[in-house]
């Protein structure tokens, strides 16, 4: 070859790499995302500002729940390269193979801890003196990284059920929010829950740069990209601190659920879970170990939130419905006489009833809770002629059931609602098959007694107290009146809710009869002199062993100030235990003090979760 | 005619000055970039390097121009001079130099120092020019022993004496030259080319090599068994083949072993081979913190002076030897691609106008210019972007570096005033 000819060669190499380099360039700049990834990690600093959560006051304005400053030791397993372990395991007190066992749970495994570049609480709320020494020492410490934070505290070791509490973020809600990154915390229940959005604030966040030896360089595009944080919201709960603790007390070593709330507006004063446990116990290093222990208590299951969450049998209480119910469709007056047979004589004597005057009218089954009364009434419902057939019948009964707010989500501002249970007609067709229950089917189950499969929740019932106490509506149970900075929020209870039973007439004959069951019915005992008070007993049977005692109550019978249901398990007559609670309840927030010693005195002391159960004759009362 | 060539500029090529202020300029601009710093930058300091590289580059602009006036017989005529004075300087650095990270190849003076290992580039190209282009066309080939030795004896000097292996790399760019010449035959070219490969593929998969040599056997036994009518020279021949592509593997992931630690460690990381975490620190970094600067660059760039990763120092050698990495990340797959395309066209600007001298002297001067901008260029970028291991090569007009700016502005100067005068020299 001609050596002139060779240039071409030479030139087309030259192009030929000059073409090669250009396309690796645009690989590596514009196709692969890896570097710009890499580079972004290196040279910024991702801050985040935890700002602190909002405070919680009761409805007289005593704080409840606040915030104290601790401190999370933070690890990024990737970065841990270089670690002093041995000098880190020696001030936290744990062995190395704690510190890797630990390592291992919050990445997945040993293995993924080496990848795991996510931040995860190591050491959760350590107490001033102890970060102090790790910060001596922090730069030996690749990986780990103190981050403050505010705990929660409460005042009160109450209303543990209803505050909630705060823990660290699981892999679920992060997920389902991408507010939430790992390490951070949540309101796990409770107004904690309800209201995390306004309580957790906004968390402030910033870029900042930093050079190779790891020196800040100020801001990214001079804050550009930053954001300040903004502090949680401080709310006011309903709740009436005293009466809260006063309610405790006297549910303490019984099982159960009380709901308190004033009817004119639908404010929760007091929502008890009994047992219950110390808030405080879930704030801090030993949150895992106090929580093992409470899951661990399969008996008194102190983490079950029962005057929410529980569906119990409404019994006798439950009578007040029908009575209602009856009267606004016409197959029943206050002058209705039933007659009564220590049972219910059609289906000879079923449902069994106890001694008293027979026949009655309405007043007097309240006063009496006259098994057979309910019996007649619910049957008459059903039987309406209006209604085609019998079936159509219940249709109705339950459509006027749910309008009180049973049977269904009541709407309240607190996670996990139970919904209760009145059941559907469907359900009855699997049961008894097709076409095969009639009225006297479902009276024989007790349905007219609050027996059989109905199901009410301590709040359903406290609200069906508060609808009839306001003559007709209802307003939805809450328990946070103000947010700070929100003015608008008050409006979202104020709406009425209206029940299907609107005849006022009707409400005043159920009151009329509720007011004699205090003065000379089942729940004389407990009426407080001065107060004219309306209640009714339960006697609820159950499937879980001895029946439940029930009671509800609202005062004064004129413009009443306070709702209120109390169910406690197992306790037998609803005169038994449940009505001296509510009654010194309801005496202690009229009153401001409680003057029947020895009721309260015998409240306080019964203990009915260490007695032996003793077997009692299940009749509704 | 006479009157026109006269005047100072005549028949310069305005487009190679034009890529040469170009290139001095962003080069310049992007060095402040590098070093930048918000409360230090100034460009009337003279510690700083912003201000520094300033001076090299006002001095190597005026010396490119004092250059045009001298007239280019002086470099004809002193190219052996000149050869023998750098190589004398670099005798002389070798011994009473500076010694820098165990090499002696710097002279210093107060704040400035020199690099004469830089300036052996245009000498060894004037030297090579003028010793090619005296031959008679015949004895050339005998010629060739000679011209391979004016190549080799600064190599050697600044290997073995100056152990700066780095800048001596960089006369391997010489075999153009002699190809274009017709010293080195093409198919020698190739097979360098392939030993090259060989000796990557014996690095890499050392413990394949004698799977491959199997399979390189079988298709020579192959080829043979097909072609069996041909006769036992070719047999030969490719036993021959065989046998020196598969000991060329073998001797290369042995001969690894024995390299400097950093040249091994270099190779090993830029194969993908498994080294321990230490050694991928120490040998690797500079390559992926280069790969991270540029590829977080993007298409359009990061912008002038915002780099986080040149800026903040990730990248090390930033200014000199990887000051790529400062172009790629702050003005993107643009800016670096179009600094690509300016070197390409001056290569090939370089070459084609040599290709039209009528003096040999000019046209080798010339070839041997544009190999040595396109071995720095292909070397400095290819290891700032991860196809080469990283060797420590400076960036033509872009790095900082006084000597290097100077060594490249003498010599493209050169070549630009040959071609100038192109019209007025015979031989």
């Amino acid at each position: 070859m001609n050596p002139q000819d060779r240039k071409y060669f030479v030139v087309g190499f030259v192009v030929l790499a000059a073409l090669l380099y250009t396309a690796r360039l645009f690989y590596v700049q514009v196709v692969e995302d890896k570097y710009k990834l890499s580079a972004s990690n290196q040279a910024f600093l991702y801050q985040t500002d935890y700002p602190p959560r909002g405070a919680i006051f009761d409805r007289n304005g005593k704080l409840l729940v606040f915030n104290q400053v601790a401190y999370d030791l933070m690890v990024v397993p990737r970065d841990m390269e270089g670690c002093d372990t041995t000098g880190l395991c020696a001030i936290l007190n744990i062995t190395k193979d704690e510190m890797l066992k630990r390592l291992a749970r919050l990445s997945g495994s040993v293995e993924d801890a080496s990848r795991d570049y996510r931040s995860h609480i190591f050491e959760s709320q350590m107490l001033p003196e102890l970060n102090a020494r790790l910060q001596e020492r922090m730069y030996k410490f690749n990986g780990f990284y103190v981050q403050s934070r505010t705990v929660r505290k409460y005042t009160y070791p109450i209303a543990a059920h209803l505050l909630g509490y705060v823990g660290e973020v699981n892999d679920a809600e992060c997920a389902a929010n991408p507010y939430y990154k790992s390490g951070d915390y949540i309101g796990k229940s409770g107004i904690e829950k309800g209201y995390e959005e306004y309580l957790r604030g906004k968390k402030g966040f910033q870029i900042k740069m930093r050079d190779v030896h790891n020196n800040i360089k100020g801001s990214y595009q001079n804050g550009k990209y930053d954001s300040a944080a903004v502090e949680g919201k401080d709310l006011v709960a309903t709740l009436d601190a005293d009466l809260q603790l006063y309610g405790e007390q006297l549910m303490q070593n019984k099982i159960g659920g009380l709901c308190a709330i004033e009817p004119a507006t639908g404010e929760i004063l007091a929502l008890i879970t009994s047992p219950t446990y110390d808030p405080n116990l879930f704030v801090g290093r030993d949150f895992s170990k106090n929580y093992v222990m409470l899951v661990k208590d399969s008996i008194g299951r102190p983490l079950f939130n029962r005057a929410l969450m529980s569906s119990y049998p409404p019994g006798s209480t439950f009578k007040l419905m029908n009575a209602l119910i009856g009267l606004q469709e016409g197959v029943l007056t206050p002058a209705t006489m039933y007659p009564c047979a220590h049972g219910y004589p059609p289906l000879g004597g079923k449902p069994k009833c106890h001694p008293h005057g027979s026949p009655t009218n309405l007043y007097g089954s309240i006063a009496t809770s006259c098994n057979s009364y309910y019996s007649y009434v619910f049957k008459s419902i059903l039987d309406n002629r209006k209604y085609k057939s019998q079936e159509e019948g219940y249709k109705a009964w339950r459509q006027f059931v749910l309008s009180f707010g049973v049977g269904m989500e009541i709407g309240t501002d607190l996670p996990y609602e139970n919904k209760g249970n009145v059941p559907t007609p469907e359900y009855y067709d699997k049961v008894f098959g097709k076409g095969r229950w009639k009225s006297i089917t479902l009276t024989g189950a007790g349905l007219g007694i609050g027996q059989a499969e109905l199901g009410v929740t301590p709040v359903q019932m406290c609200n069906i107290i508060c609808t009839i106490a306001n003559r007709g509506y209802y307003h939805v149970p809450h328990c946070i009146k103000t947010i700070e900075g929100d003015s608008s929020f008050v409006q979202r209870w104020t709406k009425r809710h209206y029940t299907m039973v609107t005849s006022t007439a009707a409400y005043e004959a159920v009151i009329e009869g509720m007011a004699q069951v205090m003065t000379n019915g089942t729940g004389r005992a407990v009426q407080i002199p001065g107060i004219e008070m309306c209640g009714k007993t339960g006697t609820a049977q159950n499937p879980h062993g001895d029946d439940h005692s029930v009671f509800v109550l609202f005062a004064p019978r004129v413009n009443p100030k306070i709702a209120i249901a109390v169910l406690v398990e197992n306790a037998g007559y609803g005169a038994a235990y449940a009505a001296p609670i509510a009654s010194l309840m309801v005496e202690k927030y009229l009153t401001g003090k409680v003057e029947r010693k020895d009721m309260e005195q015998r409240m306080l002391e019964s203990d009915l979760i260490h007695k032996t159960a003793g077997t009692q004759k299940k009749v509704s009362h | 005619m006479r009157e026109k060539s006269d005047r100072l500029f005549y028949n310069v090529d305005w487009l190679l000055v034009g890529i040469f202020l170009a290139l001095v300029v962003m080069g310049w601009f992007n060095i402040y970039s590098a070093v930048y710093d918000e409360q230090k930058s100034d460009i009337f300091n003279w510690t700083r390097l912003e201000s520094k590289q300033m001076i090299f580059a006002v001095t190597s602009i005026v010396l490119a121009f004092s250059i045009l006036v001298i007239d280019a017989t002086f470099f004809t005529a002193t190219a052996f001079y000149l050869y023998a004075g750098v190589l004398l300087l670099n005798l002389i650095v070798a011994f009473a130099g500076a010694e820098i990270k165990g090499s002696r190849s710097w002279f210093k003076f107060g704040g400035f120092s020199l690099q004469p290992a830089e300036f052996a580039k245009w000498a060894t190209a004037l030297a090579l020019a003028k010793f090619m282009s005296g031959l008679a066309k015949p004895n050339m080939k005998q010629a060739m022993g000679i011209a391979i030795g004016i190549i080799a004896l600064p190599v050697l000097i600044i290997i073995l004496l100056q152990r700066e292996t780095g800048v001596a790399l960089v006369f391997a760019a010489m075999v153009i030259v002699l190809y274009r010449e017709g010293l080195v035959p093409g198919w020698l070219l190739l097979i360098g080319l392939i030993s090259v490969l060989a000796m990557v593929v014996g690095i890499k998969y050392h413990e394949a090599i004698a799977f491959l040599v199997l399979i390189f056997a079988g298709l020579a036994a192959l080829r043979i068994l097909m072609l069996r009518k041909k006769t036992f020279k070719q047999i030969l021949i490719s036993a021959i083949a065989v046998l020196y592509l598969g000991g060329l593997m073998f001797v290369s992931s042995k001969v690894i072993e024995k390299m400097p630690e950093h040249q091994t460690g270099r190779i090993k990381v830029w194969l993908g081979l498994d080294v321990d975490r230490a050694t991928e620190d120490r040998f690797g970094y500079n390559t992926k913190q280069s790969l991270i600067a540029i590829g977080s660059g993007g298409l359009a760039g990061k912008g002038y002076l915002d780099g986080t990763q040149t800026k903040f120092r990730f990248v090390p050698e930033q200014e000199t030897d990887f000051i790529f990495c400062t172009v790629g990340e702050e003005w993107g797959f643009y800016g670096s691609a179009f600094v690509v395309l300016l070197y390409s066209m001056l290569i090939v600007r370089i070459i084609l106008r040599s290709e039209r001298q009528r003096s040999d002297f000019t046209r080798i001067y010339g070839y041997a210019v544009a190999s040595i901008f396109l071995f720095h260029l292909m070397v400095n970028v290819g290891m700032t972007i991860g196809i080469l291991p990283v060797i420590g090569i400076p960036l033509p007009f872009f790095s900082y570096g006084g000597s290097s700016l100077i060594s490249f502005t003498v010599l493209l100067f050169i070549f630009v005033k040959l071609d100038s005068q192109r019209l007025l020299i015979l031989r």
